[in-house]
C-alpha cells in the first residue's frame, strides 16, 4: 500500500518538480538574458547592421571583413511542456517565440561585437540562419542555433 | 584572401570569375557535453559547448572553402553563404560556399 503511494508520488512528483524548477529558473534566466540583450543593443546603436546587399561607396575605399556570431539556446522544461500542450490545439506558441527571438538577437549582438573589435562602422549584407539542433528524441524542438553573418565595413583611415 | 558576403570589394575590380567554391564539415555532439546539455534542457539557457562546437565547425568549413579557392588561383571569395543540414541524429553538416574571384 505504502509502496504504491510512493510509486505514484514519484511518478507525478518528479515531472512536477521539473516543471517548477524549469519555470522558476527558466523564467529568471530568460528575464536576465533579455535585460542583457536590451542593454547591449543600446550600446551598439552606433554600429548599425543592414541587410542591404551593397554598402555605400566611401572614399577612400573601406576595408571589408566577414564577421559572424552564433549561439545555441535551449528551452526550459516548463516551456517545453506548455508548447507540447499548445501543439494539441494549434495556434501561437509563445514559448518558442521568445526562444528564437533571444537566439537571433544574441547572435546578431555577437556579430556586432566582432565587427566592433575590428574597428567597423557598419555591417552590410547581414544574413541570419536558424537551425534546430536536438530534434528527434522528443520530437519537439528543443534547442535552436542561430548564426548571423555579414560584412563589416572598416574605414580605411581608422578615424571616424 | 578576402572573404566577403558582398558581391564586390570596395575599390577593387574583379578581373576573373573562377566559379563556386565550397567547404563543409560534419560534426557530432560530444557525450560529456550532452549530459550538461541535458541539465540545460530543464532550466533553459545557452548551451555554450554547442555554440563553440558549431563556431569551430563553421571556421573549418570556411578554411576548406579557402583552400579550394586558393587551388583555383583566387585571391577573394565573394557572396559567401552558410548552410546547415542535419545529416543524422546528433550530427550536423555545416557548409560554406561562395564565388571565387581574382581581383585586379
Amino acid at each position: 500500500m505504502f509502496e504504491a503511494v510512493f510509486q505514484i508520488g514519484l511518478q507525478i512528483g518528479v515531472p512536477v518538480l521539473l516543471l517548477v524548477l524549469g519555470f522558476a529558473v527558466g523564467s529568471f534566466r530568460e528575464r536576465r538574458h533579455y535585460r542583457s540583450i536590451i542593454a547591449r543593443e543600446a550600446e551598439f546603436r552606433d554600429l548599425p547592421v543592414f541587410s542591404a546587399r551593397t554598402a555605400p561607396s566611401i572614399d577612400p575605399p573601406p576595408r571589408t571583413e566577414m564577421v559572424r556570431g552564433n549561439v545555441v539556446i535551449s528551452i526550459d522544461y516548463f516551456k517545453r511542456f506548455l508548447a507540447g500542450l499548445r501543439m494539441l490545439f494549434g495556434g501561437r506558441v509563445t514559448a518558442y517565440e521568445s526562444l528564437v527571438d533571444r537566439a537571433r538577437r544574441e547572435a546578431m549582438l555577437r556579430m556586432r561585437e566582432q565587427a566592433r573589435s575590428r574597428g567597423a562602422r557598419f555591417v552590410f549584407n547581414v544574413r541570419v540562419e536558424t537551425a534546430s539542433i536536438s530534434k528527434g528524441a522528443g520530437q519537439a524542438l528543443g534547442s535552436v542555433e542561430v548564426v548571423a553573418y555579414g560584412t563589416a565595413v572598416i574605414p580605411a583611415t581608422g578615424v571616424a | 584572401m578576402i572573404l566577403s558576403t558582398l558581391e564586390y570589394v570596395p575599390g577593387r575590380t574583379v578581373a576573373r570569375h573562377l566559379g563556386v567554391v565550397q567547404g563543409s564539415t560534419v560534426r557530432a555532439k560530444h557525450i560529456g557535453k550532452d549530459i550538461l546539455a541535458g541539465f540545460k534542457n530543464i532550466v533553459g539557457g545557452e548551451l555554450k559547448a554547442y555554440t563553440d562546437l558549431l563556431s569551430q565547425a563553421r571556421e573549418e568549413a570556411l578554411q576548406r572553402m579557402q583552400q579550394q579557392a586558393e587551388a583555383v588561383g583566387a585571391n577573394a571569395v565573394l557572396n559567401i553563404r552558410f548552410a546547415t543540414s542535419s545529416v543524422a541524429q546528433g550530427a550536423a553538416e555545416l557548409l560554406a560556399y561562395g564565388t571565387a574571384v581574382e581581383l585586379e
